[in-house]
């Protein structure tokens, strides 16, 4: 029996992930994206998925909506699990969860009208009455902070990336959803954007009372919008905690590592002469043992043998580790 | 500026022409940067700061029309004949782009290219250019030199990759090195040894530097200098400690306070930019941020602010509506 190590039991998960194995098969090699990944999200919370590229989060996300089938695992959806699910049950569920993505403008069909790209998801599901669709529309239109009648016959290439992205969230609000993941929702987009859609999210998020699982690799930006946050590196969890005491206390040599490397704006803040920790290794054939020792300060004989996991450090925080940075009392 | 600037951008102007009119990309733009010295250049995607370093390396697109002086080391750039312009740069004269896969060539080996770059500008023998090379990609850190010297671009990593674009930008001990968003592509933890290399060998080699990025925080602790563009034009400009210290540009503030700090709490609302850049083909009469500036008034609509000094000569700034300093005699 799996050791129940998420916090805000209490509350109500609507999303449970339990010991997902997704892998990719790249020219007779396996890639382990993700290798037993347990998380929840409790109904109305913000849980950030933090890590670097090539760590897995993308493609755990995308496994929750069952666009990448999972090697074993489930992913229970409000106590249904969509891994069992197939066609028709399966599009009903993904009503309730939507995705938005990174790249704002390669998400909108280029020759299709703004008002269509955002009622083709109502046209899918049944709503047949035209006017009750141009009706909903216009509602997510508005807002998004779009003016509905100059946007509906546009054209998306008439669109800056920031816009483009409200039309994005727009869409995945449509079919009212209860869950949204955004995949790097803001990495494409400038400072002075990113702050207004970021702020947009938020807002969303209160008026039509949304659970998030919120992706990127900015943990500034994840820390921003989120309750909790859950750090991957190269497949599985390392630390899972509330995102204030994450921050202020990381147990993960890991969660310590990303946190150093962010810049910060302020000369005053030099910046640490950072370890050279090298690069992560290939998830074609990740290490034994604990997967970050080969970049791991503390890194010993046991990190080698041992797979590490979650344990609890502090109340509601989480980590993988042989040698956390901070130990429970 | 006490001593001689090594490069001076005297009131250079980039035009493109496009289907939708002319894009002024640069507008009238005034940069110095002394030997040894790290100049930082902050705005967000198309306020010009690429196409500036192009003008500075005369590597515009073909169509492009460019006017105003780019002074390298007591030579015009703009004025150069091809020949001698091809022998300074790479020489005296180098670059690190964001994608290093587009400055590399992905059919040759990482040996050849930085061999190659060395008999060519050097003119080292065979060997000797092969020791040098070994000793460069030593010095970026990357582990094993002698065997990445067999190896082509696609087996390394990103973060590799731009090591290596590195050491064949320094391998002729350039007076100058121009990095372009070094370090956008990568991710945060390979970002930061990428800046810590690229400012230790700065140091070391006494080179000159302008570091490109769309960061505020990038610059802020590896920087002399920074200039923030906007729409095409040097907005404010001043040594960073006293940049961070007081912004008088009210563009400069809204793009610190828009960046999500870590240390504060989950959930507080960032200080967004309302609305978004101009379009650059349609310029603006007044200031180009007006429309977006919460200190806007009359004059801003109507009048381009010029950079001007403020209390200190090496702080300029171009606004009629500078943020107040509210000055720290006994509170």
């Amino acid at each position: 029996m799996m050791q129940d190590i998420q916090p805000s039991l209490s509350r109500d998960p609507l999303l449970k992930v339990e010991d997902l194995v997704v892998e990719y098969a790249v020219g007779g090699k396996t890639i382990h994206a993700v290798s037993g990944v347990s998380l929840q999200v409790a109904r109305g919370e913000t849980l950030g998925l933090v890590g670097e590229s090539g760590c897995g989060k993308s493609t755990l996300g995308r496994a929750v909506l069952q666009l990448r089938r999972a090697v074993s695992g489930r992913v229970l959806f409000d106590g249904q699990d969509l891994t069992a699910m197939q066609g028709d049950t399966l599009r009903q569920m993904r009503r309730r969860v939507q995705l938005i993505f990174q790249d704002p403008i390669a998400s909108l069909n280029p020759r299709r009208r703004i008002g269509d790209i955002i009622a083709e998801p109502l046209v899918i599901s049944g709503v047949k009455d035209p006017e009750k669709r141009q009706e909903l529309v216009c509602e997510v239109l508005s807002a998004v902070g779009l003016d509905p009648s100059l946007v509906i016959g546009r054209l998306p290439h008439e669109f800056s990336g920031g816009q483009c992205q409200r039309i994005c969230i727009a869409r995945a609000l449509v079919l009212n959803p209860e869950f949204i993941i955004c995949d790097e929702p803001v990495s494409a987009l400038d400072v002075s954007i990113r702050a207004q859609i970021l702020n947009l999210l938020e807002d969303m998020k209160a008026r039509f009372g949304l659970t998030l699982l919120f992706i990127a690799h900015d943990l500034a930006v994840v820390k921003a919008v989120s309750d909790r946050v859950a750090v991957m590196y190269l497949g599985r969890l390392c630390e899972v905690g509330p995102s204030e005491q994450l921050f202020a206390r990381p147990a993960h040599p890991y969660t310590a590592l990303l946190i150093e490397a962010i810049p910060v704006p302020d000369p005053e803040v030099r910046p640490a002469e950072s370890v050279p920790v090298g690069e992560p290794p290939s998830p074609i054939s990740p290490p034994s043992g604990c997967r970050f020792r080969t970049r791991c300060p503390r890194a010993d004989q046991r990190c080698i043998n041992e797979v590490p996991e979650l344990r609890a450090v502090a109340p509601e925080q989480f980590a993988a580790c042989h040698h956390p940075l901070i130990a429970a009392d | 500026m006490t001593d001689q600037a090594l490069l001076s951008v005297e009131d250079v102007s980039v035009d493109l022409p496009t289907p939708r009119g002319n894009l002024r990309a640069v507008d009238r733009v005034d940069l110095k940067i002394g030997a040894g010295r790290t100049l930082g250049i902050v705005g967000e995607s198309g306020c010009g700061k690429t196409m500036l370093s192009r003008a500075i390396l005369q590597l515009l697109p073909k169509k492009a029309n460019l006017s105003g002086r780019v002074m390298f080391d007591g030579q015009d750039l703009v004025r150069l004949d091809p020949e001698r312009l091809r022998k300074l740069r790479g020489r005296s004269l180098a670059v690190v782009f964001q994608d290093p896969m587009t400055s590399l060539n992905p059919v040759l080996t990482i040996g050849t290219q930085l061999v190659e770059t060395l008999q060519e500008h050097l003119e080292l023998d065979g060997n000797v250019a092969k020791r040098r090379s070994v000793e460069l990609l030593a010095a970026v850190g990357i582990p094993a030199p002698e065997q990445r010297l067999t190896q082509y671009p696609h087996q390394l990593s990103g973060g590799m990759r731009q090591r290596v674009a590195i050491a064949i930008a320094l391998s002729c001990e350039p007076k100058l090195l121009i990095a372009d968003e070094p370090t956008t592509a990568l991710d945060v933890t390979i970002q930061a040894q990428i800046l810590d290399l690229l400012a230790r060998e700065q140091r070391r080699r006494h080179m000159a530097m302008i570091l490109i990025t769309h960061d505020l925080g990038v610059v802020a602790g590896r920087t002399d200098e920074v200039a923030v563009m906007y729409a095409g034009r040097v907005v404010e400009r001043a040594p960073t400690s006293a940049l961070f210290k007081k912004m008088r540009m009210p563009y400069t503030e809204a793009l610190l306070a828009a960046i999500p700090k870590i240390d504060a709490a989950p959930h507080t609302t960032l200080p967004a930019i309302s609305g978004r850049p101009p379009d650059p083909t349609r310029p603006i009469q007044g200031c180009s941020f007006s429309p977006r500036c919460r200190y806007a008034a009359g004059q801003c609509y109507r009048e381009k602010p010029l950079l001007a000094a403020a209390e200190s000569p090496d702080h300029q700034y171009a606004c009629f509506h500078p943020i107040e300093i509210t000055t720290d005699v006994d509170a």
